[in-house]
């Protein structure tokens, strides 16, 4: 199949392994890959912060240049979230709407893609460490995407997932939210890493990068021990 | 920043940052959770009646004029006396021109949210009657002088300790640690009130418009004593309250349980229909309804949010969500609190004064997802901040957003700022986390993200 | 115009612009959504969701009396009608009972005259001092809910309001025939038996009174009675 890879713009400028391991995933498994350089972000943070018209402008080009794309598979639930639910929302009755209908059905968050669209569930990885789940909201709830992470988690060598306490319970990240009001986002964040600290994982895994970032930026402030990582990051692993 | 922003702002950090306070939450909450996960497996299937519920409520909506004339039809065919009020004024005013005519001292409560949305008691004290809350959550805050901290558990927000001192000081009992022994305190001091009071005045969680009839659900009793006692009994609701069959509670009860305080049904469930009946021993002599608008219709005419109305208070949104549990119940500054309170705050008491409450949210919607009628509360969220962004743009936020769009569209644009953000980035340690840190917002209690050596893009580009 | 003429007008200037059918989504195929087919309504379809009912009449009982032990509800079955008023001597005995009341129904009325205690009959009206110094309120029902453990009764057919919340202890007389499976034939009982001119009081008692609005830590007897026993007489 041709794959086309949406990187979202935090992934292309800090976490470019998390799109390189599922390039390198993807053509494992013998799909064509191809990424538009052009195509930089959804659109998220103007439509987040209610500037709808603004959005329209990024989220028409992409429309556009996905158009012809056979399956999009992309790099953040989040991200997903935005196409696949909201595009539709912002195109609601305006010409655009068939061809955000289109795109939303064909536009897959990566755990998603692997476990539901190929149904492929071990990837030959082995990481010999112990881990938590962390579900990113956008994916757990616009896009109910909870089992495929967890189903490529269980077939990874070497690997074991604890359940940490409130693994659904956002981490505080929110996008725009995060800086506008930072103290709650903190407590939020706060509350998360101490949950995974409780499970003695070496490692808060998540499909979601945007979290990530948030958990990883705490962590590190605070100086503690557990790690964060990607999913794909795991998966591409052996 | 408005001043209301800055109260809710300087409030959420203090309480977000109250350990103390975030403990007691979570204890309380955890207890909820694991009750209702209980009770909702119980049901054949929750998410099934979750969409009957929603449906029964949008049935209700799609024609609230005829349940209401039909709900108000038959209250008044068995002697009840409904008044409609456009707004809290006009309500306030009604209810007391019913206690003035009847020459009443002592006013006694069961607990009601729109009660507390037009401030009655404020108004009732200034007038020289004496009120008294009578559930004891509502009894406890009432004490304290405070507004309820949340819509279902009013005194969640204290410990027994607390409310031992409190009653100690307002009530002269002696000091306990334990809350069975607290209960009895305010059991004994609220059984004189209500044998004493001239009036009794109810909420209501359901108005039933084919019998015409008022569904009140409690556990304690207090509220079937204020509707058994006084002489005259008020209700007072708001007009999105119509379920539209007597039947349909046999479903919404026991959600509003299982949603509200993961009990299989609450302990008692009553329906009103109007005063005491010939060859009824007891029962008020007088009963009036008030129905309350207060900017109902304007939600209501907001097709999109129009949902927003099926809400039946449960407080499950409340219990759920990550930001109420972080910055407490009365950081919100409003009688609906949580993310209901969120959405529907800016309908009735004005957007750009309470939009701030919806910029408040991660969006990560553990509300919608719990929410008993299936309310699409964090897209709402998103609503509000389209529709005031609209209606007033912040124009640094827009022009802000006009150039993230324009870079987000060129790759040559894009490919600038990533030059500038590596540039820029070694300096950033310079000032990172102080006063002059452009991204203080973040790195007050945050690292930073790197920008990576080689992009996803550069990467990308070097492989073909 | 009247505020009642107002408020009717504003909800139906409102409602000209229809709601989308829940559970959608904006943007979603419109047809689905805004579908002028009639809602699935809680009253007809309650049965099919709410938790399940054994079809038996001895599992209902069963789950009845389950319901009441999680409840903390002191239900006890006996053999007949005529075994209600040695019930009553037990437990007037037993927890030192100085004063009832009660109402004058078919059950209540033969039960409570074996009772070698004044009793208050409210019937006819009463003083609320007299029946605060009550230790316990005898009431007759109008069903029991297999499903929640619930008893219903209305100011008709339990003596009022009062009786049934304000003594400490309320004690239920009730048929084994009055078991009802669930929440819905519990309303269409309702229907079919006051329809034509309905109590102005009708309620469903779950378990004694409670609270848990200090720290979320149950207690029993908030306001309404601290004990609830449920009698109820096979044929």
């Amino acid at each position: 199949m041709k794959v086309t890879l949406f990187i979202p713009c935090f992934v292309d400028l800090c976490f470019p392994r998390v799109g390189m391991s599922m390039v390198t995933i993807l053509e494992r498994l013998g799909h064509q890959v191809t990424f538009h350089e052009d195509v930089i972000c959804c659109g998220q943070p103007a439509f987040n912060s209610g500037f709808w018209e603004e959005t329209r402008v990024v989220a028409r080009k992409v429309l556009q240049r996905l158009e012809s794309s056979e399956a999009v598979v992309i790099a953040s639930g989040s991200c997903g979230a935005m196409m696949k639910v909201f595009y539709p929302e912002i195109f609601d009755h305006a010409p655009e709407a068939p061809a955000a209908r289109a795109l939303a059905a064909k536009c897959f968050e990566f755990s998603e893609f692997l476990v539901n669209r190929l149904g492929v569930t071990d990837l030959g990885a082995r990481f010999p460490a112990k881990v938590t789940f962390h579900d990113g909201c956008h994916g757990l709830r616009e896009l109910g995407a909870k089992k495929p992470a967890r189903a490529l988690l269980s077939r990874v060598k070497d690997l074991t997932l604890v359940e940490m306490k409130d693994a659904e319970t956002c981490c505080g990240f929110g996008g725009t939210f995060a800086a506008k009001f930072p103290m709650i986002s903190t407590a939020m964040g706060e509350v998360k890493c101490l949950s995974a600290e409780e499970t003695g994982a070496d490692y808060i895994v998540s499909n979601d990068s945007s979290c990530l970032m948030h958990v990883q930026g705490l962590l590190d402030r605070q100086g503690k021990k557990v790690k964060t990582i990607h999913l794909a990051e795991i998966l591409a692993s052996a | 920043m408005s001043e209301i922003l800055k109260l809710f702002k300087a409030q959420a950090s203090k309480v977000a940052g109250d350990l103390r306070h975030r403990s007691l939450i979570q204890t309380a909450l955890g207890k909820y959770e694991t009750q209702r996960d209980r009770r909702k497996a119980a049901f054949q299937s929750w998410e099934e009646a979750r969409q009957v519920a929603a449906e029964t409520k949008w049935e209700a909506m799609r024609s609230l004029d005829e349940h209401l004339v039909s709900f108000v039809n038959k209250l008044e065919a068995r002697g009840t006396r409904v008044h409609w009020a456009s707004n809290g004024v006009q309500a306030r005013d009604i209810i007391l021109g019913v206690i003035r005519a009847k020459k009443a001292r002592c006013v006694i409560k069961s607990k009601a949210m729109t009660a507390e949305e037009i401030h009655l008691n404020e108004a009732m004290e200034k007038e020289g009657y004496e009120v008294v809350e009578s559930d004891l959550g509502e009894f406890i805050v009432q004490l304290r002088k405070e507004a309820p901290y949340h819509i279902v558990f009013p005194a969640m927000h204290l410990t027994r300790d607390e409310i031992s001192d409190l009653f100690h000081r307002e009530l002269g009992s002696a000091q306990t640690s334990d809350p069975e022994e607290l209960t009895m305190i305010a059991r004994r001091a609220l059984r004189k009130k209500y044998i004493a009071a001239d009036i009794g005045i109810t909420g209501a969680n359901f108005a039933i418009a084919e019998t015409g009839m008022i569904s009140i659900t409690e556990n304690e009793g207090n509220a079937r004593l204020t509707a058994a006692l006084p002489k005259t009994m008020i209700t007072l609701l708001g007009i999105e309250k119509v379920l539209p069959r007597m039947a349909d509670l046999a479903l919404f009860l026991p959600m509003l349980a299982t949603a509200g305080a993961g009990q299989p049904i609450t302990c008692y469930n009553s329906l009103y229909g109007g005063p005491r009946r010939p060859g009824e021993p007891d029962g008020p002599e007088e009963y009036h309804v008030v129905l309350l608008d207060n900017r109902r219709t304007e939600l209501l005419a907001d097709a999109e949010q129009r949902d927003a109305l099926h809400c039946i208070r449960c407080g499950a949104c409340l219990n759920v969500c990550p930001i109420y549990r972080n910055v407490g119940g009365h950081t919100y500054g409003t009688t609906y609190s949580g993310p209901i309170g969120s959405v529907i705050t800016p309908h009735l008491r004005g957007l750009q004064d309470w939009k701030h409450l919806s910029a408040a949210s991660s969006l990560c919607g553990a509300c919608t997802e719990t929410c008993p009628v299936k309310i699409n509360l964090h897209h709402h969220l998103l609503h509000n901040r389209r529709n005031a962004a609209a209606q007033n743009p912040n124009w640094i936020e827009k022009t802000a957003f006009r150039v993230f769009g324009t870079v987000m569209n060129s790759l040559a644009l894009y490919r600038v700022v990533r030059a500038a953000a590596r540039c820029l980035q070694p300096l950033h340690g310079l000032v990172k986390g102080g006063p002059f840190d452009p991204a203080r917002a973040w790195t007050k209690t945050r690292e930073l993200a790197p920008v990576a050596p080689k992009t996803f893009r550069e990467q990308w580009k070097e492989r073909a | 115009m009247t505020e009642r003429e107002n408020i009717l007008g504003r909800i139906r200037e409102a409602l000209k612009t229809p709601a989308p059918r829940p559970g959608g989504h904006a943007g979603q195929d419109h047809d689905s959504l805004t579908a002028s087919s009639p809602a699935r309504t809680a009253a007809v379809h309650a049965r099919e969701w709410l938790p399940p009912v054994p079809e038996t009449a001895e599992g209902q009982l069963a789950l009845f009396a389950a319901h009441s032990a999680d409840l903390k509800t002191d239900f006890r079955t006996l053999p007949d009608a005529d075994a209600f008023a040695s019930a009553l001597r037990d437990l007037a005995a037993q927890l030192g009972w100085k004063r009832v009341a009660s109402h004058n129904g078919d059950l209540t009325f033969r039960a409570t005259e074996g009772l070698d205690l004044p009793i208050l009959r409210v019937d006819a009206g009463y003083d609320v001092n007299e029946m605060e110094d009550c230790d316990a309120g005898v009431t007759e029902c109008d069903a029991l809910v297999a499903q929640t453990g619930s008893v219903v009764l209305t100011s008709r057919s339990a003596g009022g309001r009062a009786l049934s919340v304000l003594p400490p202890h309320h004690v239920v007389l009730a048929r084994l025939s009055q078991l009802v499976r669930d929440l819905p034939a519990a309303f269409a009982l309702l229907q079919a038996k006051y329809s034509y001119d309905y109590p102005s009081f009708m309620t469903f008692i779950t378990g004694p009174s409670r609270t848990g609005d200090i720290e979320r830590i149950l207690v029993l007897g908030a306001h309404g009675p601290k004990k609830l026993t449920i009698l109820c007489a096979d044929h």
